[in-house]
């Protein structure tokens, strides 16, 4: 009987010990001066961590301004990358700090909900519709709602010829194409019911681009990907105008109030710098060495004059 | 065929070149993946023996839950994880989730089946005669476990390395935990995953190389280990 409960006492000792090990390691409870690198499960700075959205991540421009910031504020950033909708539920959970979004109705959820504030627009650019260069469908320089109904038109008689792939995956993206959908006239269910024409790929714009390359599908895309990829592709934009096609890109902090662990004033710090002048001009001219043009418009000096265009204090008023 | 070799030929490049970033996201997976499999080792050997030492009711049931439980998918863990370390879950104020701790952990959650089963897998093999000697020449239990244990030390090394094999090539888990942050939570896994998804591919395949390398590089020494001891 002895030996029995000895053992079990080894068994919780272990276990406990584990338990207090990882508790341990919890990120901040490090000592200060270590070096930088994070390596494995070490860390000194304070850690700040955003969910982006996956069309900013596979353009590279988070690479090229996450050391700035991270200078700047002497903070670690930790960017993880997410389609709008998980982005947002990571927010909703409070596993990040502030979050880069694309959808203005669930960004107004969102907000709405008591979850974020301090929305500031910093980029925008627009959607484009890419298909084959022969364009079987022959929707070139349509409106975006009447490609989308000639589309799935010409998808359902000849499903073999004209396809679309679609995200799938509740990313601003696909919000967008579920808006142009509505525009066209047609419900969003249907177009899902409406035969193997219509592909939902549940993936990343980029894992999206190159699936409609291998499958000659059409696409919903932005601009800035789309050219960040358009090596990989042969696809080409077919549909460039229309009002609906505008993309904006807005940073949003997570409410202290609701989420008690949200790092207000780094947040803060982090969406004032994104409208700074200095980084709107590094966003204005990023990608242009590279592929002849800006990936992203900035929001500062007022470009965006259309409908659904951010206001002058929704991009450069800071927050505070 | 080409793009394999292309692949190949890259992957020595950046081995050769020691490529900063890579040599560190290499690092990185084996320093989390061997924590998981240290750490979980630790407590799924000797309570593999036990397992299998004990006889009680519903042991077969348990076996087979246990050896059902190889297959769980790497996302499914993830996710049962994350529910857990998310803020808003249990233990959300450890504030694990998106460190390289929360891929420990669900590495070590993904491969306790496996050690567990292969534990008792391994022990079954070796010679009852055993046990009941230890025992008799005045033994604890736990002294005599451990005695069939080193008997049996090529199939509990097995067992680890098939462990260690599962936690390092798993991308689900670490994707989902970890978030795949550059310099932080970023493994080979999650790398290959995400070069695959901007289209990288050769460099995807050449990590995918650079993986199976380490692997075996771990599994010699481990091997070449247990040979001398």
């Amino acid at each position: 009987m002895v030996r029995k409960i000895n053992y079990y006492l080894l068994t919780v000792v272990v276990l406990l010990s584990l338990l207090i090990s990882f508790a341990g390691c919890v990120p901040g409870s490090n000592n200060e001066g270590a070096s930088t690198t994070t390596f494995p499960v070490v860390a000194a700075k304070e850690r700040f961590r955003i969910a982006t959205t996956t069309s900013l991540y596979d353009t590279g421009l988070w690479y090229y301004l996450e050391p700035m910031f991270e200078r700047k504020y002497n903070v670690e950033m930790d960017i993880v990358y997410a389609g709008t909708g998980i982005a947002l539920e990571y927010g909703k959970r409070g596993d990040v700090d502030a979050v880069v979004v694309h959808d203005r109705a669930a960004e107004d959820k969102f907000i709405a909900d008591g979850y974020g504030l301090n929305r500031r627009y910093f980029a925008y650019n627009y959607f484009l519709i890419a298909g084959p260069t022969s364009d079987p469908a022959g929707i070139k320089d349509m409106s975006p709602e009447d490609a989308f109904k000639k589309l799935a038109e010409e998808g359902k008689k000849n499903p073999a010829k004209v396809k679309f792939v679609s995200r799938g995956d509740n990313s601003g993206t696909h919000s967008k194409e579920k808006l142009i959908w509505a525009a066209a006239g047609f419900k969003y269910e249907d177009i899902q019911k409406s035969g193997p024409w219509y592909t939902e790929a549940g993936k990343g714009m980029g894992p999206c681009l190159l699936m409609a390359n291998e499958e000659g599908a059409y696409i919903l895309a932005d601009i800035s990907t789309f050219l960040a990829y358009k090596g990989k592709l042969n696809l080409i934009p077919l549909v460039e105008k229309g009002q609906i096609f505008l993309n904006v890109y807005a940073a949003i902090a997570i409410n202290p109030e609701k989420i008690k662990t949200a790092k207000i004033q780094m947040a803060n710090n982090f969406i004032n710098w994104l409208i700074s002048d200095e980084i709107q001009k590094v966003i204005g001219t990023y990608g242009v060495a590279e592929y002849g043009r800006p990936l992203f418009n900035p929001t500062s000096g007022g470009g965006c004059k259309q409908q659904g265009c951010p206001t002058v204090d929704e991009y450069s008023k800071p927050v505070q | 065929m080409s793009e394999l070799w292309e692949a190949f030929l890259q992957a020595i490049q950046l081995i050769v070149n020691l490529d900063r970033e890579v040599v560190e996201i290499a690092l990185r997976s084996l320093a989390i993946s061997a924590t998981a499999v240290i750490m979980a080792s630790l407590v799924c050997i000797p309570v593999g023996g036990l397992i299998h030492f004990r006889n009680f009711q519903g042991k077969r049931v348990l076996i087979n839950i246990i050896q059902t439980f190889y297959s769980v998918p790497t996302v499914c863990v993830g996710l049962f994880v994350f529910i857990f370390i998310s803020r808003a879950g249990p233990l959300g104020g450890l504030g694990l989730l998106f460190t390289p701790t929360a891929v420990v952990i669900g590495q070590m959650v993904l491969i306790t089946p496996i050690l567990l089963g292969l534990t008792i897998s391994a022990l079954s093999g070796i010679d009852k005669a055993i046990k009941d000697s230890a025992l008799s020449l005045g033994a604890t239990e736990f002294q005599a476990i451990w005695t069939i244990i080193k008997e049996a030390r090529f199939a509990v090394v097995a067992a680890f390395i098939m462990g260690f094999g599962r936690a390092i090539s798993e991308v689900g888990a670490a994707m989902i935990l970890g978030g795949n942050i550059r310099g932080y939570t970023r493994v080979l896994t999650t790398a290959i995953s995400l070069e695959t998804q901007k289209g990288e591919l050769i460099l995807a395949l050449a990590l995918g190389i650079i993986l199976i390398s380490l692997a075996l590089v771990i599994n010699v020494i481990v091997n070449f280990a247990l040979q001398r001891y």
